[in-house]
């Protein structure tokens, strides 16, 4: 067995309506091996959740449409598959949680109902045999009393305990791979705290492997081995997350780390912003996206999409300039910068 | 020492809750802000924290007078807004303004966003059109875009400049104090930097006071000089950013802090995970509101309702742990 | 500065909202069909005497139940020998007064209940509310009866009876508008402004509630015609011999075995406009939807 469990190559999505044609996804690279989590961060119009309900083959269509590009699972391409081969994977092989745990549990049918409901479409088992499998689950995500609340509905659960029951549906098939959309973004910070705990626990128990979309930095630092810098549909930059936060050789990555508002921020210092905000995908993009908002652009980022390169093993960067000031820490940096824009 | 602009005491509001029996009157009632008093000196940033549901925002709403408490003082450079007459609580409200959370539902989308940042003008009877058109284009300027987006309509705008266009219109009055719920929590962190650096440099400029609430604890660590934590209606613990972040008293206090993202991947914090999340405000547990999530529960705790002390350095904090000391 | 540069890039220029408006109308075709057909009544009822060949009203006892097209009649005439094009043309008029005038009217009344009723809530909405359910409760025609016997007859009654029965559809329909834009941050926001109840109401929520109103008015003009065309052909609308398409049907139906169009022509004609009338209120509801681009 390959130790090798998703590589996406070059992966592009686009949405149409009417004449115009939004590119969300264009070229989206990457692979993730067994029990490895990667995250994929960017803000919100950057392509990050198109990507992740892309693997799942689960964009609507129309409008949308992967219009190129490769999804190997285990060696198999999931843009080949049937339309019944892929629901056999979506949920079993893969499965996905959503932001919103409230919109994703359907309110009509009980808590128990609806685990039961993904176990028993994917593996053959009696009805009791469901149901001891739901309530094992729901005691593995720490639900208190799993008999007594099988029964209740999604109502009466709070947002920190129905993410819980979400999560205990995506795992109730052991799947290899977990797809979380924010799961935590719409939770208070001592509920998100547990939730991210609970993640962890499971993984080591079930050997999943997860990607993890976000706009918190602090969420990528707590779960994933490796990240993935999304901006404008484009892969920006993709390494270990030590590297990249270490040391983040784009600018837009700079950008991301550095208007994070952290307890190293000085008290009355001003923050670090990037000017500006995100082109319209609508329009053909010349060039490097990041290029309008960039203090170091030169006539080649606005003509010339830059190439992703491996700097530094397993440290890729789509960027024209790689040159010695992408090794200095976030005070030199921000110097720098200022610098560079005065001139 | 100078007097405080704004003087709460012993705000509450209790909102009561349908009875299931049709013509009957219910006497529960949900006790969303449950006795707070705080001051606020001119110029300074106080801080509100706390989950959702702990009374935060029902709190801004009952300082300004956008909703009517249930008991309790808000006084206003000495004068108590509660119970004055419509008349001159208007004229007051001029110099308390409010910006909100949501940049895309707090703008009337059928107006345009010249008409929106002199509709406070408009309403107070303050200048002719032409003075009126003036101070837009100004506050335009003030907060970083430009005299030709007076024309066009708010969808035309992202998040952040839509909570630019949001600060304008508060700003247009000239207020003394601006409450702001949540103001960048729906933005992107790159945006949220920008515009908190303009709430920052508008601050030194124009002498504002602000009433910050958040639930982001970097974000208010930040920005603010003082820090009220909030848990079921109730301030349990404020304090100088100082004091609170590096020397936090409550349990709860401890607790939000450390459930905090990690700063980075080499980061190895120790962690106080909390047991479930708020429980429902209609039935508060017995005594302390966070006994029953509190790691370091005394017998005590879930039978007296501890009051708040004053530990120095003008911090206070209410736990029956601190007694002890 | 570099800040506020940027943002200057990155606005984009976009049409203004009547223009489009108008356009993703056309784009429809069966909207642009409605819009037709309702323009060319608008003509017709204006320009009637121009486009009329006789007058409506004179009889000719010599010429009686002519078929169509028989000597120099267009349609023939009826069995008072009066031209029935011309009727038809000069009754577009009656229509058109009766499908504007009473919904208009039940338009103003109803919005302006609903606008009470959904905004201050309470006892206004209880009140307010339940008349109208006591309103609706009788079947629309049986109403309009009552209010004509009540009233007497005569143009100006028609159209105050057909407007009575539009009440209640247009609160309702404005009530749960109301109710729904109520809840918007930005009611909140000008509340904190300072704004009086009259401001938060002619400013901010009528103008966002306006969209499914008129899409509800265009609908109810249709039915209004038909009303009209009811109470004609019942004896209690228009008085003879003022030409109307409900009057018309109501002398075509003796006639119906031996002269069949003298019928058929005026049924024709109302369901023609109110399918026209009814093809433009769905486009003018789906262009009115933010969430279709042009």
């Amino acid at each position: 067995m390959s130790n090798e469990l998703l590589k996406v190559e070059n992966l592009e999505v686009q949405f149409k309506s009417g004449s115009t044609v939004t590119k969300a996804v264009n070229g989206v690279s990457f692979t993730l091996n067994r029990k490895e989590n990667i995250g994929i961060v960017g803000e919100s119009g950057s392509g990050k959740s198109v990507t992740a309900t892309s693997l799942l083959r689960l964009i609507p269509t129309p409008p949308g449409n992967i219009s190129g590009g490769k999804i190997l699972f285990e060696g198999k391409d999931l843009l080949t598959l049937s339309d019944k081969e892929m629901r056999d994977i979506r949920g079993n092989d893969i499965s996905m949680i959503f932001q919103d745990p409230l919109t994703s549990l359907n309110p009509v049918f009980s808590v128990g109902d609806q685990i039961m409901e993904s176990i028993k479409l994917h593996q053959k088992v009696s009805k009791k045999e469901a149901k001891q499998k739901a309530i094992q689950m729901l005691q593995l995500v720490g639900i208190p009393a799993p008999e007594k609340r099988l029964n209740m509905y999604p109502h009466e659960f709070s947002g920190g305990m129905r993410q819980r029951v979400m999560i205990a549906i995506a795992l109730s098939c052991n799947p290899k791979l977990l797809i979380a959309d924010e799961p935590t973004t719409a939770l208070d910070v001592t509920v998100q705290a547990q939730i991210l705990e609970l993640m962890k626990k499971l993984q080591d128990e079930f050997n999943t492997s997860i990607i993890m979309i976000t706009h918190d930095l602090g969420v990528v630092w707590e779960i994933c081995h490796k990240v993935l810098v999304m901006y404008a549909g484009n892969v920006i930059e993709y390494g270990t997350v030590e590297e990249i936060h270490d040391q983040p050789m784009h600018p837009y990555t700079w950008g991301l780390l550095d208007s994070q508002i952290t307890e190293s921020v000085e008290d009355h210092e001003m923050l670090t912003t990037i000017p500006g905000s995100p082109p319209d995908l609508r329009q053909e993009i010349k060039g490097c996206p990041f290029a309008p908002r960039c203090s170091y652009a030169r006539d080649i980022c606005f003509s010339k999409a830059p190439e992703m390169v491996e700097v530094k093993e397993k440290h890729f960067v789509a960027c024209h300039f790689q040159t010695k000031e992408t090794r200095l820490n976030r005070k030199e940096r921000s110097t720098h910068v200022r610098a560079v824009v005065k001139s | 020492m100078s007097e405080p602009l704004l003087k709460v005491r012993d705000l509450r509001k209790y909102f009561p809750i349908d009875s299931p029996i049709p013509f009957k009157k219910s006497n529960q009632s949900v006790k969303a802000v449950d006795g707070v008093s705080f001051d606020v000196m001119p110029g300074e940033t106080l801080g509100v924290v706390g989950e959702s549901g702990c009374g935060k925002s029902t709190m801004a709403r009952l300082v300004n007078q956008l909703i009517s408490p249930s008991s309790g003082t808000v006084e206003f450079r000495g004068e108590n807004l509660i119970g004055m007459d419509a008349k001159k609580l208007r004229e007051t409200r001029k110099s308390i303004q409010m910006v909100f959370q949501d940049p895309y539902a707090s703008l009337d989308p059928r107006k345009t966003v010249g008409e929106l940042i002199a509709e406070p003008l408009v309403i107070h009877r303050i200048g002719d059109k032409a003075s009126q058109k003036k101070r837009v284009l100004e506050l335009l300027e003030i907060v970083g875009l430009s005299h030709y987006h007076a024309k066009r309509y708010p969808y035309e705008f992202s998040g952040g400049q839509r909570q630019r266009i949001n600060i304008a219109r508060a700003l247009v009055l000239n207020p003394d104090i601006i409450i702001c719920d949540e103001p960048v929590s729906a933005l992107d962190v790159s945006v949220q930097a920008q515009v908190i650096n303009l709430l920052k440099e508008l601050q030194r400029e124009y002498n504002l006071t602000y009433i910050f609430i958040s639930h982001d604890l970097n974000v208010v660590r930040y920005m603010c000089d003082r820090i009220a934590v909030m848990y079921l209606g109730k301030i349990v613990e404020m304090g100088t950013y100082k004091e609170i972040y590096e020397n936090p008293k409550h349990p709860y206090t401890k607790a939000l802090l450390s459930a905090i993202p990690k700063e980075s991947p080499h980061d190895n914090k120790e962690r106080i995970i909390l047991k479930d999340a708020i429980p429902n405000p209609i039935h508060p547990p017995t005594g302390c509101h966070f006994h029953e999530r509190c790691p370091f529960m005394m017998d005590i705790c879930s039978t007296k309702i501890p009051q708040l002390l004053d530990t120095g350095n003008g911090h206070i904090a209410s736990c029956h742990l601190l007694k002890e000391h | 500065m570099a800040e506020s540069q940027a943002i200057l890039q990155t606005t984009d220029v976009v049409e203004t909202n009547e223009r489009s408006l108008f356009r993703k109308l056309i784009r429809n075709r069966f909207a642009a069909f409605g819009l037709f057909i309702m323009l060319l009544l608008i003509l017709t009822a204006i320009f009637a005497p121009v486009i009329a060949t006789h007058s409506p009203d004179k009889m000719n006892v010599t010429k009686t139940l002519l078929g169509i097209g028989a000597e120099g009649h267009l349609l023939g005439t009826d069995n008072y020998g009066r031209d029935i094009f011309s009727r038809l043309v000069y009754g577009a008029r009656i229509s058109i007064l009766v499908g504007l005038g009473a919904v208009l009217f039940g338009a103003v009344i109803g919005s302006l209940l609903g606008v009470i009723a959904g905004y201050f809530g309470g006892k206004f909405d209880s009140i307010i509310m339940r008349i109208m359910d006591g309103l609706s409760a009788f079947p629309f025609i049986l109403l309009a009866i009552t209010l004509m016997s009540v009233l007497g007859q005569g143009l100006m009654n028609v159209i105050i009876a057909i407007g009575i029965g539009n009440i209640p559809g247009f609160a309702r329909v404005v009530r749960g508008q109301v109710l729904s834009v109520k809840q918007s941050e930005y009611i909140e926001v000008t509340r904190s402004l300072g704004a009086k109840h009259s401001r938060i109401i002619f400013h901010h929520i009528l103008p966002n509630s306006i969209a499914p109103l008129i899409v509800y008015a265009t609908m109810s003009i249709a039915g209004a015609i038909i009303s009209e065309a009811s109470l004609s052909f019942l004896g209690l609308g228009v008085q003879p011999p003022t030409a109307s398409w409900g009057s018309m049907l109501q002398d075509g139906k003796n006639f119906l075995v031996l002269n069949p169009h003298m019928a058929t022509i005026p049924g024709l004609a109302i369901l023609i406009t109110v399918v026209g009338i009814n093809l433009f209120g769905d486009g003018l509801r789906d262009a009115l939807d933010p969430k279709m681009k042009v």
